[in-house]
């Protein structure tokens, strides 16, 4: 195909991609509004307009429907009023509209409860957990994996320690790193760490094992050893592959944020959410899990965009 | 091939002759004396290179052929220094190799350019490594540019070029050290017919008019044939010099040369050393003869 006769079709071909990821999340909130908003859809609860005759019966109060039945039966043998209700969902499935009225309450008004945190405060809390983990992660996961994958003996000196390390589960080293670090953030940070590093220098040494054997060999025909080796053509040979893994592991080091926060104090975002769901303010905890998510995608975008611009000859690019 | 009235390889005419004495009586750039190579693999020891005796001089094209497997790769690798021999010498100016060097350069087959650095930086690289200023290395990749033809590239990244320009920069980036030899491990192998050929005139032409010594490794008969003066002939298993022939065909080349006697006469017997009467197949390749079954109508024929 010529590429003229490819030109009038990219713009379509963009604004329909553009339309399925929106499409992508607009599914499943239509879910979600079709198990909220039609009442015959699941609700298997009732929510108690008039208790009738039944005296443990409160108006707004949730029964399970088969009890609001057998009570409407009972007060009908026993010639009392009946009790009135309409279908209701568990109090854990709140509406879309009372989660997007959550997250304005959460970030614009004070918490119900007093000295609890701010949505933001805790979200504050949280990023900076993540940054730090990663960051020391990752000053010392990158040089390591850019040697073990650069040096044959350094990969065989220290990974098969690395690939054993990478199987304990970071949350098993809580209590240990309570005891050496204390209860506040240093015990959060050093559980991200360990999620993140030892995974990071395999993956990075991979990348860099993964460098075109003509192109370091070039390099050395071309007069460079020893350092420069590694400075002027293993590292920006690799950059941007480099750059797609630490966006992934970034990913990785927010999902292992939830077990370090219940490390130590219980802190940032989890706490946030263990306090609004023990006070069943379930829309609030719709509204935090969410905004993780948000600001999760929405890093990931942002950097993925800032590629297209830092690495230009990156062709890998093209292709999606 | 009718081969039958054809000039024997061997006869040179007065001008070929007389430019054969004045390249031996040029300085040795390159000496090769007895190179051996073995590596161990899971199957056993493996002799790679055998008793390779060969010189290269000043502004020699020399190119080597061989049949697949016959070490031409490996040999010109061990020149490069990109890898060890076993055995022998490998003497530059006189002085033994030892590792890669900027006074030997090398265009690989592959994509060897460095993708992250424009067409101008990749040129630059050699200079900078030497720790040439920043001026001196761009005035030095501008004039080497200019020599392939492709200043107005200079600030393209590789992906952007076709293949046949990404060769030249290769040439380009491996020529601004000034190397007394250059290596080309099947440089062309990859491009299609129209602008190979065309690279194999423009090759000719930079060698002309520079200072530089070519060694050319191609499994292209008629390649060889059209660039060398002497063409390196190996056999396979262990990889020997088999002949080294005299290219008979007088310089300067053109393309219209590749129906001359001479040049058919040279190829007759490049085809006869390199693909001699067929030998019995192994049994493992006779078992994987194709058993031809009709899956069309009888009568349908297409030849």
């Amino acid at each position: 195909m010529s590429l003229i006769a490819n030109l009038p079709s990219v713009d379509s071909e963009m604004r329909k991609r553009t339309l399925l990821a929106i499409g992508s999340f607009l599914l499943p909130l239509l879910v979600w509004c079709l198990v909220s908003y039609v009442p015959f859809i699941w609700h298997p609860k009732v929510e108690v307009t008039d208790p009738g005759g039944v005296d443990y019966f409160q108006v707004g109060m949730l029964v399970d429907k088969s009890q609001f039945e057998d009570e409407t039966a009972f007060t009908r043998e026993e010639r009392l009023t009946p009790p009135a209700g309409k279908p209701a969902n568990p109090i854990y499935l709140p509406a879309p509209h009372e989660v997007a009225k959550a997250f304005y309450t959460g970030f614009a008004k004070q918490p119900v409860q007093k000295d609890a945190p701010w949505l933001h405060e805790s979200l504050w809390h949280s990023i900076q957990i993540i940054f730090w983990g990663f960051l020391i992660s990752s000053l010392i996961g990158v040089p390591l994996g850019i040697l073990a994958g650069t040096y044959s003996t350094f990969a065989r000196l220290s990974e098969p320690f690395i690939e054993y390390f990478r199987y304990l589960p970071a949350p098993a080293f809580g209590a240990l790193a309570v005891a050496i670090l204390g209860i506040y953030d240093g015990p959060k940070i050093a559980i991200i760490v360990i999620g993140t590093l030892f995974q990071q220098v395999l993956i990075i040494a991979n990348t860099t094992r993964k460098l075109e054997a003509t192109i370091i060999e070039a390099a050395r025909t071309l007069g460079t050893r020893g350092v420069k080796l590694l400075t002027k053509v293993v590292v920006p040979g690799i950059l941007p592959d480099l750059y797609r893994d630490q966006r992934i592991l970034l990913g990785w080091a927010w999902t292992y944020l939830i077990v370090a926060e219940l490390i130590g104090t219980s802190s940032g975002i989890t706490f946030y959410i263990t306090q609004q769901a023990r006070y069943q303010h379930f829309d609030n905890v719709y509204a935090a899990i969410m905004i993780i998510g948000i600001i999760g995608f929405g890093t990931d975008l942002i950097l993925g965009r800032l590629s297209r611009s830092l690495f230009p000859w990156d062709r890998s690019q093209d292709r999606r | 091939m009718n081969t039958t009235n054809l000039p024997s390889y061997l006869d040179q005419s007065e001008a070929v002759k007389a430019r054969f004495d004045k390249i031996n009586q040029r300085e040795t750039i390159l000496e090769v004396r007895d190179l051996g190579k073995r590596f161990r693999t899971p199957q056993g020891e493996v002799e790679a290179l055998r008793g390779i005796n060969f010189s290269v001089r000043r502004r020699e094209f020399v190119c080597v052929i061989g049949p697949s497997g016959c070490g031409k790769s490996t040999l010109i690798r061990i020149l490069a220094g990109l890898e060890n021999h076993t055995s022998g010498d490998v003497l530059l100016d006189n002085k033994p190799v030892k590792g890669p060097g900027q006074d030997r350069g090398m265009v690989f087959q592959g994509y060897s350019l460095f993708p992250w650095l424009t067409v101008k930086q990749n040129v630059m690289f050699g200079p900078k490594i030497k720790g040439h200023g920043k001026d001196e290395a761009e005035r030095d990749a501008r004039t080497w540019l200019e020599l392939v033809g492709l200043e107005k590239f200079a600030d393209s990244y590789p992906h952007q070029l076709s293949g046949g320009m990404r060769q030249r920069v290769a040439i380009a980036r491996a020529l601004v050290n000034q190397p007394r030899i250059l290596l080309m491990d099947e440089p062309f192998g990859a491009l299609d017919a129209q602008t190979r050929s065309k690279m194999q005139s423009h090759l000719i032409d930079i060698w002309k008019n520079i200072d530089i010594t070519v060694l050319f490794i191609t499994h292209d008969l008629d390649e060889a044939i059209y660039l060398a003066d002497r063409i390196l002939v190996l056999k396979a298993h262990p990889g020997e010099v088999q002949e080294v022939i005299e290219v008979p065909v007088p310089r300067p080349r053109s393309p219209g040369q590749f129906t001359t006697p001479e040049f058919l006469a040279t190829k007759a017997r490049l085809e006869a050393l390199i693909h001699p009467a067929p030998a019995p197949e192994p049994e493992d390749e006779q078992a994987a003869q194709p058993q031809m079954i009709r899956f069309t109508n009888v009568a349908d024929n297409v030849e």
